[in-house]
C-alpha cells in the first residue's frame, strides 16, 4: 500500500499535491453547500471529466483519435439496464459484464485498425462507422426498446440505495466523484509506467517506437480496450442516472464529439486536461444557458456554439489546451505534451 | 571468431530498379564492420532489411544463429539489433532521458531501474546534462547522439548505424568515434555502420564492404578496400588516395 501511495506521489511537487488534496477536499464538501441544481451540474461535469480521462487513454497517450467513443459509454449502459430490467441484476454485477462487453468490442476495432496499419485519419473514421452501426442496430434491437427507447423503472425511493443505485444527486455524485478519482489514478500510474511510456513512444513516432523494440500491435490493443472498458462505467452511470437510453441519443456521433471537447479544451495528453476541460466546459455551458435565460431566450443547440467558440479560443492562445498553461501559471510541472 | 550476423545472397527490388542485388557478408562477434558506397549504392535498403523494416526479395539474414529477414522490426530488435535512423527520429516531445529510457524498458518494467540504466548510457553519450530537456530542443549533433543512446538503452548485441556521423563538424565525429570504440572494446559491441565520412571509416572499422549500384565491389580491411581500383573509380577518387 505504502509502494503504491509511493508511487503515485513521486515526481509530484509538493505544490501540486496540496492543491489536488485542496480540490478534492472543496469537492467532497460540495453537496453540502450547493442546492440540488448546481449539483447536477456538477455530477456532468465529473461524468464527462471521467469520459474525458478514458478517451485521453487512446488519444493523448497512445495518439490515435477515437471520434466513436460513444459506442462503448452505448453498450455499456444497454448491457447493465439489459441486465437489470430484464433479469433484475444490480448495475454493479452488470458492469462486471458490461465491462468485457465493450472490451472485446474495442479489442475488435483495434484489432481490425492496427492489424492492417489503419491510423490517422482512417482510424477515426472506423470508429465513427462501429458507432453508427451499433446507433442504426439498437434502432431496430426491440429487445431493449428499438428506437422507442429503453426505460428504466423509476419508483420514489425513502433512501439512497448505492448497490442498486437509485437515490438522490448527491449518491450519484459521490459515485461519478469516487469514479474519476479513481480514473485519474490509474491514469497516473499507467503514464509513469512501462505501459504509458510505450504509448508516448507510439504517439511520438510508431516507426521508431519499433524499432527499439516496442511490439506497437500489442500497446496500441491495450489502449484500446482499456479505453474502451473504462468508458463502460460512464455508461452504466448514465443509464442509472437517467433512467432512459434512446439509439439515436447515446450512440449518436455528436455524444462522441462532446466527450473529447473536455480534453481538448482541457489539454490532450495531460492528466488534469480532462477534468479543467469539463469544468470550462460544462460550467460555461450552465452560464450561458443562464444568461439566456433571464433575457427570455431559448436557443436550441446554443452550447454547441459556444463549445466550437471555446475550441476555437484554444486552438489560437493555447494550442496544448488549458492545462499546460495554468499548471505553468500556477508554479507545477506538468510536463509539455 | 564466429559471424554474429551473417547475410547470404540478399537481393531487393523496387519495381524495375534492383536497389540491392545479391550482397554476402558475414559479420563476425565483436568487431566494428563498415558499409560504405556513393548515394544510391543500396547501404540504408541492405540496412533496413536487417532491421526488420524491409523484407528481402532473396537471399537470408542470419542473427545469433536464427534467421531474422522478415520479421518485424520490433522482434529484431528484442532479439538483439538496435539502430539509428538516417534521418534522426527522436521521441520530440518527451524528454532526453524518457527518450532513452523507453529504450531500457525494453528488458525491464521496472521505470526507476530503466532510468537508472538511461542514465548511464546517456552519460557515456555526453548528453546527461541535457536529460531534462524535450528532444525538440537539440541541435542536430545532439539528436544524433541521442539516436546511439535510445539505440544502446535496449542493450543490444548488435548495433546498427546509418550515418550517424553526417553533418557532424570534424571534432563532435571524433568524440562519436571513441565512444563508438570504447563501447566496442569495454563491452565487446559488435557494430555496424553505414558512413560516408571516411575519416571515421578508416579511424574505426576492422572491415569494410563497398557497395555500388546495390552490388558489393569489394570487402576486407580498411587499408587493403581504399586501394582497389573499382572502389577508387566508383566512390572515392583517385585525389583520395593522394
Amino acid at each position: 500500500m505504502s509502494r503504491f501511495v509511493v508511487r503515485l506521489t513521486e515526481d509530484v511537487s509538493r505544490r501540486a499535491l496540496t492543491l489536488l488534496v485542496v480540490f478534492f477536499a472543496a469537492m467532497v464538501i460540495a453537496p453540502f453547500a450547493l442546492n440540488d441544481y448546481l449539483l447536477t451540474v456538477l455530477i456532468l461535469i465529473f461524468y464527462s471529466a471521467y469520459l474525458g480521462l478514458a478517451w485521453n487513454i487512446l488519444m493523448g497517450f497512445a495518439g490515435y483519435l477515437s471520434l466513436g467513443h460513444a459506442l462503448y459509454v452505448g453498450l455499456g449502459g444497454y448491457t447493465a439496464a439489459a441486465l437489470y430490467v430484464h433479469f433484475g441484476i444490480g448495475p454493479w454485477i452488470g458492469l462486471l459484464v458490461a465491462i468485457p462487453v465493450t472490451m472485446i468490442s474495442g479489442a475488435i476495432i483495434g484489432f481490425l485498425a492496427f492489424r492492417f496499419g489503419v491510423a490517422g485519419v482512417y482510424f477515426a473514421i472506423l470508429t465513427i462507422a462501429f458507432a453508427e452501426f451499433a446507433r442504426i442496430g439498437f434502432d431496430h434491437f426491440n429487445w431493449v426498446g428499438g428506437s422507442g427507447g429503453f426505460f428504466l423503472p423509476v419508483k420514489q425511493y425513502a433512501h439512497n440505495d448505492l448497490w442498486l443505485l437509485r437515490g438522490s444527486p448527491a449518491m450519484f455524485y459521490y459515485v461519478i466523484l469516487a469514479a474519476t478519482v479513481v480514473a485519474f489514478l490509474a491514469c497516473r500510474l499507467m503514464l509513469h509506467s512501462r505501459i504509458g511510456y510505450f504509448w508516448q513512444a507510439i504517439r511520438e513516432d510508431e516507426g521508431a517506437a519499433r524499432a527499439i523494440g516496442v511490439d506497437t500491435f500489442r500497446y496500441k490493443m491495450y489502449a484500446v480496450v482499456i479505453s474502451a472498458g473504462m468508458s463502460a462505467f460512464a455508461g452504466v452511470f448514465y443509464a442509472f442516472y437517467y433512467n432512459n437510453l434512446f439509439p439515436e441519443q447515446v450512440f449518436h456521433i455528436l455524444r462522441s464529439i462532446e466527450l473529447i471537447l473536455g480534453p481538448m479544451i482541457g489539454g490532450i495528453g495531460t492528466l488534469f486536461g480532462p477534468v479543467l476541460g469539463a469544468f470550462v466546459l460544462t460550467s460555461l455551458a450552465e452560464v450561458l444557458h443562464a444568461v439566456l435565460a433571464v433575457f427570455g431566450i431559448d436557443v436550441p443547440g446554443v452550447n454547441r456554439v459556444l463549445y466550437g467558440v471555446c475550441l476555437l479560443l484554444v486552438v489560437i492562445w493555447v494550442p496544448h489546451g488549458i492545462w499546460p498553461w495554468l499548471a505553468r501559471r500556477l508554479g507545477l510541472t506538468e510536463p509539455r505534451p | 571468431m564466429s559471424a554474429l550476423l551473417s547475410i547470404s545472397g540478399v537481393s531487393k527490388r523496387f519495381r524495375g530498379l534492383v536497389a540491392v542485388d545479391n550482397v554476402s557478408f558475414d559479420v563476425p562477434q565483436g568487431v566494428i564492420y563498415a558499409v560504405i558506397g556513393p548515394n544510391g549504392a543500396g547501404k540504408t535498403t541492405l540496412f533496413n532489411m536487417i532491421a526488420g523494416e524491409f523484407v528481402p526479395d532473396g537471399g537470408t539474414i542470419s542473427f545469433d544463429g536464427a534467421r531474422i529477414d522478415g520479421h518485424p522490426p520490433d522482434e529484431v530488435c528484442r532479439r538483439g539489433i538496435g539502430r539509428t535512423f538516417q534521418l534522426v527520429r527522436p521521441f520530440p516531445a518527451l524528454s532526453v532521458a524518457e527518450n532513452v529510457m523507453i529504450g531500457a524498458l525494453l528488458h525491464r518494467s521496472d521505470v526507476a531501474e530503466a532510468r537508472a540504466r538511461a542514465y548511464d548510457v546517456l552519460k557515456r553519450l555526453d548528453l546527461f546534462d541535457k536529460r531534462e530537456q524535450p528532444a525538440s530542443a537539440l541541435t542536430l549533433p545532439d539528436r544524433k547522439r541521442l539516436e546511439v543512446a535510445r539505440a544502446l538503452a535496449t542493450e543490444p548485441k548488435l548495433l546498427l548505424l546509418d550515418e550517424v556521423m553526417a553533418g557532424l563538424r570534424p571534432t563532435e565525429t571524433d568524440r562519436i568515434v571513441s565512444v563508438l570504440r570504447e563501447l566496442n572494446r569495454e563491452t565487446g559491441l559488435t557494430i555496424l555502420l553505414i558512413e560516408h565520412v571516411m575519416r571515421a571509416v578508416m579511424a574505426l572499422a576492422q572491415r569494410v564492404l563497398v557497395l555500388h549500384h546495390g552490388a558489393a565491389i569489394a570487402e576486407g580491411a580498411p587499408e587493403e578496400v581504399v586501394r582497389e581500383r573499382a572502389v577508387i573509380d566508383s566512390y572515392l577518387g583517385a585525389e583520395a588516395l593522394a
